[in-house]
């Protein structure tokens, strides 16, 4: 049977290996070196530039940029890597058109700022393609740190106690490290097992034991690690999924996002990978576009994205709601689940429409419904299998701003920490900064 | 539409732009494209004496520095004079002028430093009905090491001695080539007018070594694993062009000399300086090498819509416009007082402008919290180099403090009387001021 759109259900193969191919491909292809090089001659080695103060890692972009124009990309990717060691991965996702992009003066003077982003992952391919790991360690401090996850922020934080000369231990409780990286992002904007490839190029440093299928609270205690090691570092994500709390929501097919989108990570062929003929995603962020890009990508007819405020509210930026809609995502505003009907498996999903009052959201009562097979959730993700004895804020681990949590020798950041956004970058960030605190702790 | 006929030696062409004595013009299939582009007139590339011509090495010849973009702005090169026989240069050059009357076409000629080999090749040139010769006295490479080119044009006597003879043995006008490669560029410029010559051209390219390969460790171009100095020129060399013609300019003995000017024409508004330095016309090498003949649509009707702009008929009427105010650094007005002003709503705030000031300069220009820079105005010299940083053009500007206002600065009040360094106290010569 020939695959198509409109087969109906949930099924695989809608589409022929070689289409699903091309359109889980790079989002923002590599540039060669002539590209590079044009992009890199706009920079105006701005004074105390705003790109550099908008990245939460503080890279200097001036500088890497000017290594870039006189011909050593080598040395511009140790100017970001120096504050990011995950500057390849970041290069790939981080929302730049709300961070260094946007701050870019030639935003402000042509609309058209430096790109940065895609200057940054130039670089940072040269070193990662040499296979060489510009940084090395320090004589060893004979002091052992353990790392809860390994994530963006566990990994950051790993790096950097490594290179000061400490001995790491990570302790992750999936099979593979990333993080999110590995299991959370959209497939396009890591090709070809960059988050991997980044992790294992990440440890090249040496001092950093990985141990996985290692959960705190299952394998793992708190009150063990602070007894066996010197420090601990908790970066174990949100691992929670926000519930629909709609009629339905037991139905089959009705699925959270990022359970969707680590299967399709994780996926060896992705034309054995079922998907709906029409799909809805509930949810305003990242996730919920990632989910529903993909739906696209892989042959679904209908996607359509039920985010319950407006527009301007998203979590997801415009350029991410643009690349949805380029696909032939629907982004639909003001509506919100009400329940989802089917007999057994879900069918339809009924919304109603909302109006903002006061800042919280309401229902009008006026109510409509979509064809959906699938319903992905992505309405947030909690915090889950924290230890007890940490004090909570806003639902995630206390910290203050160098990442230390309520229980002393125990810092945190990343996703599951207070403060900051949840983005990839922010999470470095954290993980750095709390890794030079344990260092003077440890070391004062 | 400004009529652009220009007259240069009495030799008329539809528009000042002519192509200099290069590559371009080293064969009539050149000149021909270029005359269809639009050229005024063409320099024919420079024909040596009778014989087997020059050899050119066959390895690269051009070296080049860039900008933004790799946007060409230095050209050097270490090509020598036609290396095609005299015979077929003189045929083409006499098919060229028939088919275009109406241009200028001007023989380069560039022969040993011998009146016989003068004698030789003038009446040929003359035969084929060309408009003028230019003395190739600059050429820096190759040829000076044979006595010929710029080891004449450094010897005012041999200048002298050699237009004479081009006088002498030539009825029609005679141009000059300077090198820039001198100390004073008004020494060649006198001896050229001495011998006869009709008006002399300038600049010709500069010594240089444009960069070096870092791997094989020698200057580029690299031939064979060596260079040499070059040729250089382009619009990098421009500024230096433009004080050396307006040197000539203002020169007592050489002000009335007639200027063909040379050195980075890219755009009409170059032509145009350096015509309102005193240059009669212009001729252009690199632009055309570096873009093709069609540049010159560009400056036909820049020059032109220009001059309509200002109400200029001719390009007489602007010709020397700007020698006048050509004058020694000791003559300016030490009483004109100006601030520079940064305009808050065209400053994208990259703060180059207060990277410049405060790490090289006055440090005069304030930077506020939210990034937005301001100048202070007790502390500004107006020295412009915040005006030259900045990437928006016209963005921070240069105000003249009026007489009567306070230079906060200074804390005294402007004058509005010219004061030079002549009569400044502080000048341990100064005249008594009157």
């Amino acid at each position: 049977m020939a695959s198509s759109h409109q087969a109906s259900g949930i099924h695989a193969g809608r589409l022929a290996a070689a289409e699903i191919a091309d359109n889980f491909g790079d989002l923002h292809p590599a540039y060669d070196p002539h590209e590079a090089a044009v992009a890199a001659d706009r920079c105006y080695f701005c004074y105390d530039a705003p790109c550099m103060t908008a990245c939460p890692t503080s890279i200097d972009i001036p500088q890497f940029i000017r290594e870039i124009q006189a011909g050593h990309p080598a040395s511009a990717a140790k100017t970001i890597l120096e504050q990011n060691i995950l500057g390849g991965m970041c290069a790939r996702v981080c929302p730049t058109e709300t961070l260094c992009e946007e701050a870019c003066v030639r935003e402000a003077a042509e609309g058209k700022p430096v790109e940065i982003g895609r200057l940054q992952r130039y670089a940072t391919d040269v070193i990662m393609e040499k296979a060489s790991h510009p940084f090395s360690r320090a004589a060893s401090t004979g002091k052992r740190v353990a790392v809860v996850g390994a994530g963006p922020a566990g990994l950051s934080a790993a790096h950097r106690l490594a290179m000061l000369g400490h001995d790491v231990v990570i302790y992750d409780a999936k099979a593979k490290a990333g993080g999110l990286n590995e299991f959370g992002i959209a497939a396009y904007k890591s090709t070809e097992d960059f988050a991997a490839r980044e992790v294992d190029w990440l440890l090249q440093i040496g001092g950093i034991t990985v141990e996985y299928g290692k959960k705190l609270g299952t394998d793992l205690t708190l009150e063990a690690l602070k007894g066996d090691f010197d420090a601990v570092f908790l970066s174990i994500g949100l691992a929670g999924v926000n519930a629909l709390r709609a009629e339905g929501e037991d139905l089959s097919g009705v699925r959270d996002a990022v359970d969707f989108i680590e299967e399709l990570r994780q996926a060896e062929d992705l034309t054995k990978l079922p998907v709906g003929r029409n799909v809805v995603v509930i949810g305003g962020g990242m996730t919920a576009v990632d989910a529903a890009v993909q739906s696209k990508l892989l042959g679904a007819e209908n996607v359509t994205i039920a985010y319950r405020r407006d527009r301007d509210a998203m979590g997801a930026s415009r350029f991410e709601q643009d690349l949805a809609a380029s696909k032939g995502v629907t982004l639909m505003f003001n509506v919100m689940p009400k329940a989802i009907h089917g007999s057994g498996a879900a069918a339809e999903i009924e919304l109603e429409y909302t109006e903002i009052e006061d800042g919280r959201v309401r229902g009008t009562g006026e109510t409509t419904r979509l064809a959906a097979e699938q319903v992905y959730k992505a309405i947030g993700q909690s915090l889950e299998g924290q230890p007890d004895a940490v004090e909570l804020e806003g639902g995630k681990i206390m910290v203050d701003a160098t990442g230390r949590t309520s229980v002393a020798l125990v810092w945190a950041g990343g996703d599951c920490a207070s403060g900051g956004e949840d983005l990839t970058v922010t999470a470095v960030a954290e993980g750095r900064d709390a890794a030079m605190d344990i260092h003077s702790s440890l070391m004062g | 539409m400004a009529d652009l006929t220009t007259e240069f030696l009495g030799i008329k062409s539809p528009n000042p732009f002519w192509l200099a004595s290069a590559p371009p013009t080293d064969k009539e299939y050149n000149v021909r494209r270029a005359f269809e582009a639009g050229w005024g007139g063409v320099v024919w590339k420079t024909l040596g004496s009778e014989g087997p011509p020059v050899v050119n090495v066959n390895g690269p010849r051009y070296g080049a520095i860039f900008g933004a973009d790799r946007r060409l702005l230095g050209l050097n090169n270490i090509e020598l004079i036609t290396d095609r026989s005299l015979e077929i240069n003189l045929e083409e050059i006499t098919r060229v002028k028939k088919d275009y009357p109406d241009r200028a076409v001007i023989v380069s000629i560039m022969v040993p430093c011998e009146e016989e080999a003068w004698k030789a090749i003038l009446p040929k040139v003359e035969a084929t009905g060309a408009d003028g010769i230019e003395l190739n006295f600059g050429c820096p490479h190759g040829m000076a090491e044979r006595g010929m080119g710029a080891a004449v044009g450094q010897v005012p006597e041999y200048i002298q001695m050699v237009t004479e003879w081009c006088k002498k043995y030539y009825s029609k006008p005679v141009i000059v080539k300077l090198t820039p490669n001198i100390t004073d560029v008004r020494f060649p410029a006198r001896a050229a007018k001495a011998g006869g010559g009709d008006a002399v051209s300038l600049i010709n390219t500069i010594n240089s070594i444009v960069s070096v390969d870092l791997d094989q460790m020698a200057p580029e171009p690299t031939v064979g694993g060596k260079g040499t100095h070059g040729g250089y020129c382009g619009p990098a060399v421009k500024p230096i062009a433009m004080n050396m013609v307006a040197e000539i300019s203002r020169c007592p003995e050489t002000h009335d000399l007639p200027i063909s000017a040379i050195g980075g024409v890219t755009t009409w508004k170059d032509a145009a300086e350096f015509m309102a330095l005193g240059a009669g016309n212009v001729q252009v090498c690199t632009a055309a090498m570096t873009y093709g003949f069609n540049v010159v649509k560009e400056m036909i009707s820049g020059l032109s819509n220009w001059m309509d702009e200002k109400g200029y008929t001719s390009t007489q009427d602007f010709i020397g416009m700007a020698v006048p105010n050509v004058t020694d650094w000791q003559y300016l007005d030490l009483n004109f007082i100006a601030k520079a002003k940064i305009n808050q709503e065209d400053c994208i705030s990259c703060g180059r402008c207060f990277a410049a000031c405060e790490d090289t300069s006055h440090q005069a220009i304030e930077m506020s919290a939210d990034r937005v820079f301001t100048v202070k105005d007790d502390e500004c010299v107006a020295c412009n180099l915040c005006v030259n940083v900045c990437p928006i053009e016209g963005c921070i500007t240069m105000e003249e403090v009026p007489a009567g206002q306070l230079d906060e600065r200074t804390g005294k009040v402007v004058s509005g009387e010219y004061a030079n360094w002549t009569t400044h106290p502080n000048n341990p010569s100064a005249t008594a001021a009157e």
